[in-house]
Formats: C-alpha cells, sequence, structure tokens
C-alpha cells in the first residue's frame, strides 16, 4: 500500500463513525449512510494521491458524502410520486440538511455517535450482527479485518453488514438515542456488545492464539468513546473500568511460547499501571454517580481487588466473595455461581468451594462450559484427589476449542500423576 | 497498538496565551472522546531540570538547566493506543497544528506481544523481563 492510502486509511479510522453518524442522522436510514461514506471514501482514494491530503480531511470526507446525499436526493426526487408514504419525512429532513448543513454537522456530532452505537446494536439484530455493524460502523474497521478477528469468512460477515442493515431499515428502526424505560435495556445491549468483542480479543474461544490485542484494544476504544458520550451512565463507567484493568494484564497473561499464564501465577510486575490507573478513575467515577451497583460496575470492583493486590497472598478473597453475592444475586448465573466458588475456595478453603461447584454440575448451561470441569479439577488437587482432579482436567481438554488452553490442561492432568 | 509521542520545540520564556491553552484543551477533548489519548502531561521549563549523563567510561555528570545548549526541547508527550503508526502520525499532525511549531517524535512502544516474540532474541527478553 502506498503512503497515502495508508494515511487514507488512518483519516478514514478517525473519521469515518462521526461522517457516518451525521449522514445517519441527515438520512434516517444507516445503510444508506455507510453507502454514502463509502463513496466519500472511493473520491478520496482517487483524488488525495494527486492532490494531496487535506488540511481538514474529516471535512473534506464529509462535504463529499454530504453532496453525494443531496445529489441523490435530487435524483430520487424524480422517483418521489412511487414512494409517497416517504417523502414528507425525507423531505423534511433533507431541506434541515441543505439549510445548515455545517452547523448541523458539527454540533450534535456527540449525540449522532450515541444514536448510531445504539442502532448499531438494536435488539432487532442478532448478537453476531450487532458485534459486526458495531466495529464497521463505530469502529471503522474493514469487513476483512472483522472477518480475521473473529475467524470466520470474510463473505460470511459482509453477509451479516447486509443483512443488518436490511433488518435496520425494514424495521424501520429509528436513528435516535432511546428515553425512558426502554434505555436500560438498549444501554445494556450496547455494553453487551462492546464486552463480547472485548471477551473474544481476551480469551479467544477458539483458534491458536489465546488471545488477540487488537481485539482488546478496539473494544477499549469504544468502551471510552461511549464513557464520553454518555457521562452519567455508571454502568458505562463500570465496563470501561472492568476493562482497562483486564487489559492492564494481557502482557501478563501470556507466557513466552504463547501459553497462558492465569491471574494468580501472573508476574504482577508486568501488569500495565498506566491501564490500572486508568481502570479505578473509571471505577471511582461510576461510584461517584451513585445508585445502585450494576453488573459491570461489580466486575470491575472485582477486577480492582486483584489489581490493587501487589501479590497474589495480599488479595481480599472475603471482598470479592461478597461482591459476587452482590452479582449473583443481581444477574444470577451458573458461570457467576462458578466464579464465585472460587473466590470461596480462596477465601474458605477448597471443600466448601467443591460443594458449590458439586451443586453446579447438572446446570444445562455449563454443560460444555470448559471451565466447570477445570475449576473442579484445580479444587480436587488441592484436596489432593489427585486421579479424580486428572480426570476433570483431561475432560476440560477435551471440552475447550481453544489449542493453547487445551494444552495447558493436559499439562495440568499430567501433574496430577505424580 | 501503543505509541509514544514527544514534543520538542524551541523553549517558549512566555507562559501559553489563553488561547493556546482552549486550543489545546479542545485538542485533548477530541482525542480522549475518540478512545485514543491513554495519557500526556506537559513538561515544566528546562531551567527547573538537569540532565544526567553516564558516559562510556563510566563517568556520571549531572548539567543543571535550562538547557541553553539545545535548540528543542523536550515539551511534552503523549501515550496514545491507535490501530496503526499512519493513524499515530496523523493524531500528531492535528496535535503540531494547535502546539506550534516544533518537532514530533513517533515512537511505537514496546508491548509484549502475544506470540511474536522471537525467543531468540535476548534484547526483548531482557527487555520483557525488567517491566
Amino acid at each position: 500500500m502506498s503512503d497515502v492510502n495508508s494515511a487514507i486509511d488512518a483519516v478514514w479510522r478517525i473519521e469515518s463513525a462521526k461522517v457516518i453518524a451525521s449522514l445517519a442522522r441527515i438520512t434516517g436510514d444507516v445503510g444508506l449512510a455507510e453507502d454514502l461514506a463509502q463513496d466519500a471514501l472511493l473520491a478520496a482514494l482517487e483524488k488525495w494521491p494527486q492532490s494531496g491530503i487535506p488540511d481538514n480531511p474529516g471535512a473534506w470526507l464529509m462535504a463529499t458524502a454530504k453532496h453525494r446525499a443531496i445529489d441523490m436526493h435530487r435524483r430520487s426526487k424524480l422517483l418521489e410520486r412511487k414512494h409517497e408514504q416517504m417523502v414528507p419525512e425525507l423531505e423534511e429532513r433533507q431541506e434541515l440538511s441543505v439549510s445548515d448543513l455545517d452547523t448541523a454537522l458539527d454540533d450534535d456530532i456527540g449525540d449522532d455517535l450515541l444514536r448510531l452505537m445504539f442502532t448499531a446494536c438494536h435488539p432487532v439484530l442478532s448478537t453476531e450482527a450487532r458485534v459486526a455493524l458495531t466495529l464497521r460502523l463505530l469502529g471503522g474497521l474493514t469487513t476483512d479485518e472483522i472477518a480475521r478477528a473473529f475467524l470466520v469468512p470474510e463473505a460470511t460477515v459482509a453477509q451479516r453488514i447486509v443483512r443488518a442493515k436490511r433488518t435496520l431499515s425494514e424495521a424501520h428502526v429509528p436513528f435516535e438515542v432511546p428515553r425512558g424505560a426502554d434505555r436500560d435495556e438498549r444501554l445494556s445491549s450496547v455494553l453487551g456488545v462492546i464486552y463480547l468483542v472485548f471477551n473474544e480479543g481476551y480469551s479467544a474461544t477458539a483458534g491458536d492464539d489465546w488471545t488477540r490485542p487488537a481485539l482488546c484494544e478496539d473494544a477499549l476504544r469504544l468502551g471510552r468513546v461511549l464513557a464520553e458520550l454518555a457521562p452519567t451512565e455508571p454502568e458505562v463507567h463500570g465496563l470501561v473500568s472492568l476493562m482497562e484493568i483486564q487489559a492492564s494484564r494481557l502482557r501478563a497473561r501470556t507466557g513466552p511460547k504463547g501459553e497462558p499464564i492465569l491471574l494468580l501465577d501472573q508476574d504482577r510486575g508486568r501488569w500495565d499501571q498506566l491501564l490500572i490507573r486508568r481502570g479505578l478513575t473509571a471505577l471511582a467515577r461510576a461510584e461517584q454517580l451513585g445508585g445502585e451497583r450494576g453488573p459491570y460496575v461489580l466486575q470491575a470492583a472485582i477486577a480492582a481487588c486483584h489489581a490493587r493486590a501487589r501479590t497474589a497472598d495480599e488479595t481480599d478473597w472475603e471482598r470479592i466473595v461478597a461482591l459476587y453475592d452482590a452479582l449473583a444475586e443481581l444477574t444470577p448465573s451458573p458461570i457467576v455461581e462458578l466464579n464465585r466458588a472460587v473466590a470461596v475456595s480462596m477465601a474458605y478453603g477448597p471443600a466448601t468451594a467443591l460443594e458449590l461447584v458439586d451443586a453446579l454440575q447438572s446446570e444445562n448451561a455449563l454443560k460444555n462450559y470448559h471451565l466447570l470441569p477445570s475449576v473442579r479439577a484445580d479444587l480436587l488437587m488441592k484436596l489432593k484427589r489427585f486421579p479424580e482432579a486428572r480426570g476433570e482436567f483431561e475432560r476440560a481438554a477435551s471440552m475447550t476449542r481453544n489449542s493453547r488452553e487445551r494444552a495447558l490442561l493436559l499439562e495440568r492432568a499430567r501433574e496430577c500423576e505424580r | 497498538m501503543r505509541y509514544m509521542t514527544i514534543y520538542k520545540s524551541v523553549e517558549r520564556e512566555a507562559p501559553p496565551s489563553q488561547e493556546h491553552i482552549a486550543a489545546m484543551e479542545k485538542f485533548i477533548g477530541e482525542i480522549s472522546a475518540a478512545g485514543v489519548l491513554i495519557r500526556t502531561d506537559g513538561l515544566l521549563p528546562s531551567s527547573r531540570g538537569a540532565r544526567v549523563r553516564l558516559t562510556d567510561d563510566g563517568k556520571l555528570t549531572v548539567t543543571d538547566g535550562p538547557f541553553t545548549e539545545s535548540k528543542e526541547v523536550v515539551g511534552g508527550y503523549a501515550i496514545i493506543d491507535v490501530s496503526s503508526r499512519e493513524e499515530a502520525i496523523e493524531w500528531t499532525k492535528r496535535f503540531l497544528e494547535v502546539a506550534g511549531s516544533g518537532e514530533s517524535e513517533v515512537r511505537e512502544m514496546y508491548e509484549q506481544p502475544a506470540f511474536d516474540v522471537d525467543p531468540t532474541q535476548p534484547s526483548l527478553h531482557n527487555t520483557a523481563s525488567r517491566r
């Protein structure tokens, strides 16, 4: 790629979400907005190698896309009578856009971005579609980059995005920030999508890599953007805090050969103090906002307990158990119970924890969850019940789809033979 | 990818104008809102600092500021998370437009990559173990 082209890519990464968000407000259609923004990108790729990159490349892209929108609107006027039900609304929007375009484009950019986030994560879409659309529209990732990140064919991602845009348009999903009762649920969908992207980077569910840090960075970036857009939502800061603190351990959780290193075995000197500090600041912000602590704030508080402990032995496990109690009450789930059991084992010993884990054995939701036998194996090992522990490690190994993790689990199974 | 950008300019006598400060705050607001800025700080005049040097023959010298012998001195730095070197450069251009004439060094920070560490490279390992 030429220098100019990679510079254009960089500009696109910075500006595309804003351009798409503004156009989506003007046209009322996210799919159309993205097409127009893509046209502007193509125009830039054509023009800039000769003319050089303009002083304000973002404004250039915006103006170009805007002109396309107006051209298209003029052309479509010929067809107006065929779409009479759509016309008045579109007309109104267009009039507004033509009259005070520039102020409209500049002023509400934050609101537009927030609307775009809520729309891309709309519950009418499948989870995969929300993820793909969010990374594409707000993260500025190409279809190919998304495909590589999630280890699926590019055509699949392209399909997902096309279908998602069509679904939004067919369902007449309004381009707006939800208010009232709807808002909490919609916000939790946005947070869920960002955290899912983060987790896919943090412990890749499949493939040969244990972590894919680039995805964590994309998610963190989206989270930080959201925190600026919705600064009064404690759960947003909770999520950002959780991600910053977890990301602080990224370089400590992989050994030189790519093997996973678990939390308590990590060299804490390699934790990123800069991110820890940002994480603790975000948590403090969430707590200052008050209200009942939501699931992300609670998880961030748990992560913060680990971050504050200089050695694994200094971990305040009793506090972690109490936080898990609150989390289990708020969002009861077998996975939370399993994590709670791990904290219990550290605070009150493996025998108590094993009872909790055994009670989870019949949970359908954990039937294929490799961490259940893995945690159970760990507890059995601590109780010196080695043959049982070995069987459980092997069972866990056969269940994970991540090859690095499998190797770690088999290694631990072998340790039980001694 | 994490970059550090280090800004060097002719050391200015006068404190920055209100206008300049406002423009810089606006820029910092933008780069934060983009989720890119991790940390940034400006540095106080070099007259309050010192240079400490260790020579090849093991001699340590301390020179008090101001660093009058240097044409340009470091005035501030930023640590940013970006997706490419080009993106780091693009943000740096925008920073310089606000900061004024001078030069920014754009340097990728060493981060333990997940897998592509070559274990035969001792220098990388030494760096890693010191962290």
